[in-house]
Order: C-alpha cells, then structure tokens, then sequence
C-alpha cells in the first residue's frame, strides 16, 4: 500500500488521475473502519486532510459553499443558521469523536443510503462539485446518488465542495433509530420550506437503495399549498392536507426488511415523520421565527 | 513508511508503519503507549480517544499518516497537560489583576504562556522527580469510584478533561452529549457523571 499526501488540490487531481483505484480518506470515519476489518486493501491511500480548502466554507447571496471535509461539528456550531436542516442532521451523526471528523465529501464519498447529510442536502437542494485534471462540473445533488453505496463520481475524481441552497425558510431532520447517539438510522426525513418560491421540499433516508426525495408528495403539497392560499393567508395545514403528503412520503419509499426494522415500519415512520416535521415547520412559518421550528435546545425534540 | 509526530508534548518517530495503519496500533504498538485502549476498531466505543491537535478523535479510525506532524495527547500526558493549562489560566488571571494595562496584560500572557508553563513543569519536576498532580477529572473519578475494570477510563478521562476545558461549568446535558461517544460496560455511567461534576466543582472553586 501507498499513502499519498498531496499537500494542494491540483497534486490531489493529478494524484486521482495517475492512481484512478486510489481510496481517498478524508475523516476516515468510514474508510478506516473497512481497513481495520479488512474489507478494504487498495493499494493507494488518498489523504485529502492536508488540503486545507477542503476545510473552508463561503457563505454567498444565495449558497454555502461548504468544503468537502468541513466536518459535522462545524457544521453545527457554525452554520446552523444557513444551513438548519443540515446542522440538525450532523447533531444526529455518531458521538462527538465521529463528528470532529467525518465530513459531508465523506458521506457522499460513501453514498450509503442511510447517512444523514443526504436527506437535509435534497429538501434544502444542493449541487455537488466535483472535479479532475479533465475539468471540473456540478452535479444536482439527486443525481449524484446512482445505487446503494454508488455515485456519479469518475474515476478521476474527487468532491471539491457541496453548494448547498441557504435557507430561506424553516427546515426539520427527524430520524429513527434506538437511542440518540451513535445510530445508524433506521430511516430518516427532512423537510425545507421554500417560501420564497413557495415549494416544498423532502429527502429521505434509509428507505430505499438511495437517498431520494418525495417528489409526487412535493407536487402534491405545493399544488394544495397554492390553491389554498395557504402561503398568503398563515393558515393552519389541514389534516387531510397533512395526511395525504404524509401517505405520498411513504409511498415514495422503496425500503427493505433487515436488522434494523421491516420494510413496513420504514414505510409508516417515513409517513409520521413527514406529518410530524411538515406541523412543526409549518407553525414556525407562521409564526415568523427561527428556521427550524423547534422550541428545544439543540434539536434534541422526538419525532 | 516513516511517520514524525508529537505525542505528550514530546517529538516521537515510528519506523515501518504500515500505510493502512491506525493512530491508535501507532500508539500502542510501535510507541509503547498502552493507554488509550483498542475494544472496537470501529469508533464506537471511544476507548481510543485522543487529542488530535486539540480535538477529541478515535485514535482507531485515524490513519497513521494521518497524524504526521501533528500534535497528540494520550492519557499518558494528560496530567501534564491539564497542569500547563491549570498554569496558563493562573498566570493569565494574575497577569490581568496585577495591571490596569489589559492590553499588555494578554500580549505578555500570550507570548510566555507555551514556552514558560512548559519550563516550569520540567524544572519543578527535575528539582523533586515527581509528575505532575493527576488532572482534576483523574483525581475526580478516583474519588467517585467511577472506574471499575478501567478499560473504558483512558477515553472517558480525554472526553471528559475537553469538556472541562471548554465548558468549565456544564450542565447534565453537556456532560452526556459530550461522553455519548464512550461505552462503559461496568459502571452504569452514574459515578461517571458524578465524577465530571465533581472535577468542574474543583475546578471552578481553584479559580
Ligand atoms: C461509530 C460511527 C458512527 C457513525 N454514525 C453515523 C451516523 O449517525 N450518520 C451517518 O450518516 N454516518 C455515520 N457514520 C459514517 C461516517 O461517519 C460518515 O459517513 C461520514 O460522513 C464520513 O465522512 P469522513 O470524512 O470520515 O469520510 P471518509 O471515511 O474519509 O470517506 C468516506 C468515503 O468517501 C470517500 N471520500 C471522502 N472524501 C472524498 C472526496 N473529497 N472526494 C471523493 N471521495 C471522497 C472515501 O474514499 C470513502 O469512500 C458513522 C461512522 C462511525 C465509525
Ligand atoms: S477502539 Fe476506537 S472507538 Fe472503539
Ligand atoms: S469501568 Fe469497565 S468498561 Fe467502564
């Protein structure tokens, strides 16, 4: 085995292209745990933590512009405000010790159907950029999850940095799993509200072979939204309203029966997240305030 | 391959690593530092906690190569550690009280600080051989009992001392979201909270 260090972006690009097999480690949350277990032996060692803009993020007009490595602790005690949904799911990931290092590249980087970042990424709506020797392109972040465990990503190349949408309006992360810290989730939700173009927008998690949205439940929400006047007149959703986005939510889901829940469970907590998150965010929507409609601290409400 | 980095305040070199080596065999292995202890590999039991530059990590899903150059603080150091910022603090409280001038103050504090704290600790251990006082968490779970067969204690003890170091004065809250990341599988955790409350007592009564 290898390791390379490549000490800026353009050596880690030309290191990418001349050893196209090379593992990239960033927090190495992920890719440590197979070399320990030995489920992973490649031949080159990619270290991106040399790379200091991979640590750096940009807060512009309309996005974050977050580094590839940032990891989840900054996320949360630095972009909460822009980016709530995200910063509600990084609290969720592991311990303190997996978020002083594990990182959104990473999460993506593994692409596996239950991390977290991707449900908050998709409801707030992001593109992921990446780059080679080649050149560099950005890609909706709903493309970039192409199987379980698989992205768009080339060979060649490497996340450079996710431009996430700020928040314009309340968003929620809700997920299940048996105690609140280091759990792998056994499905996950996020909500954005969009009132500036008067959308909304989901993700899910864990229940289905990748992250997805709920899109005939957004059609159906914003359509209902609209005829209502609902976005003009601060009213109350509907239960019926609320009930069929939740029905939509599950059925958008494609889960599986393992260890950690049944096909079935998934679908009806898919549904009762998507009602509980859609009530909480709307009622901070109408009250004007903060971005994630939560009344406790750190986000640490049930779903 | 060769990896050069500082542990416990001291510059250290492990020869022949393996490149898909962890921090944590680095460590115990190749540097005859058996404290930071390996249950999981995984990450999650936290039994492998470190300071890397600062920041609580899992020793075991660091890569070796990782660490080159960096700076890290096993249990091994800790006293020694939480002594220099014990005197940093004094020296800073006293440097502030002693003058009107607070601009001067800090720059002095500032720039003596690393060099002086670090110079007084070897000379006060040179003059009598005795290490440092244990950290006030150390001493802390002695007193509460909170240590059973001890595996768990290396981890809990950095977790728990950065903590302190960052929120002096923690609620329930704090102390559980901050050792969420450590399993003890003798204690039940209660004489481990009492002992993180105990410590930041101490502590806040010192100043
Ligand atoms: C104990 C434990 C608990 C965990 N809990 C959670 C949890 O609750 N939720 C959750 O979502 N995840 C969890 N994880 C998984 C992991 O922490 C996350 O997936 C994390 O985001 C990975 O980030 P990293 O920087 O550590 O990635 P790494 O391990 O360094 O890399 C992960 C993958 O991404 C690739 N990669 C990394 N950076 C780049 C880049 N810039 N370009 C291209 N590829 C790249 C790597 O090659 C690898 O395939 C947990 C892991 C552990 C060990
Ligand atoms: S040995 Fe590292 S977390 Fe368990
Ligand atoms: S004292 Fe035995 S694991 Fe904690």
């Amino acid at each position: 085995m290898e390791f390379l260090r490549p000490a800026s972006w353009e050596e880690a690009l030309a290191a990418k292209a001349e050893h196209p097999a090379a593992v990239p480690i960033a927090g190495g949350t992920d890719v440590m745990v197979e070399i320990n277990f030995d489920r992973r032996r490649p031949d080159h060692l990619l270290d991106l933590t040399r790379i200091a803009e991979l640590y750096e993020w940009q807060t512009g007009d309309q996005t974050v512009r977050l580094g590839a490595s940032v990891p989840y602790t900054r996320i949360i005690e630095r972009l909460a405000a822009e980016l709530p949904g995200l910063a509600i799911a990084a609290h969720t990931v592991g311990s303190p010790q997996i978020r002083n290092r594990g990182s959104v590249g990473g999460n993506l980087g593994a692409a596996s159907p239950a991390g977290d970042a991707h449900p908050a990424l998709l409801a707030a709506g992001a593109e992921v950029e990446v780059a080679s020797v080649r050149g560099s392109r950005r890609i909706p972040v709903e493309e970039f999850y192409t199987g379980v465990k698989r992205n768009a990503l080339a060979d060649d190349e490497l996340i450079r940095a996710i431009h996430i949408r700020k928040a314009a309006g309340p968003q929620q992360f809700s997920k299940v799993g048996t105690r609140n810290a280091m759990v792998i989730a056994v499905c996950a939700f996020a909500i954005a509200l969009h009132p500036d173009t008067r959308t909304v927008r989901t993700g899910i998690g864990s229940a289905a072979p990748t992250p997805v949205r709920a899109r005939a439940a957004e059609d159906f929400l914003n359509a209902a939204l609209a005829e209502g006047g609902f976005w003009d007149g601060g009213r109350t959703i509907t239960p019926s309203i609320a009930r069929r986005f939740a029905e939509l939510c599950a059925a958008a889901c494609d889960p599986i029966d393992d260890v950690r829940g049944s096909a079935a469970y998934r679908r009806h907590a898919v549904s009762i997240m998507a009602r509980r998150t859609l009530g909480w965010t709307w009622e901070a929507f109408r009250a004007g305030g903060d971005t994630t409609g939560d009344t406790t601290e750190g986000g640490a409400r049930c779903a | 391959m060769r990896v050069t980095f500082t542990v416990n305040g001291r510059p250290q070199q492990a020869d022949d690593v393996w490149e898909g080596e962890s921090l944590l065999y680095v460590l115990r292995e190749r540097l005859g530092l058996p404290g930071s202890k390996n249950a999981c590999e995984q990450g999650e039991c936290g039994s492998c906690t470190v300071r890397l530059d600062g920041v609580p990590v899992c020793a075991c899903l660091v890569a070796a190569g990782q660490a080159e150059g960096r700076e890290v603080v096993t249990v091994e150091g800790l006293a020694q550690y939480a002594d220099a910022r014990s005197r940093r603090t004094t020296q800073d409280t006293t440097a502030t009280q002693d003058t009107t001038d607070t601009t001067d103050a800090t720059t002095a504090a500032d720039t003596t600080t690393a060099t002086d704290a670090t110079t007084a600790t070897d000379t006060t251990a040179a003059a009598t051989r005795q290490p440092p006082p244990l950290a006030p968490v150390q001493q802390a779970f002695i007193d509460t009992g909170a240590i059973q067969c001890g595996f768990c204690t290396p981890g809990l003890l950095i977790a728990a001392d950065e903590l302190l170091e960052r929120t002096p004065d923690p609620s329930d809250a704090d102390i559980r979201e901050a050792l969420s990341g450590n399993l003890c599988r003798c204690t039940g955790y209660e004489k481990i909270l009492d002992a993180v409350r105990l410590a930041a007592a101490r502590t806040t009564e010192a100043r």
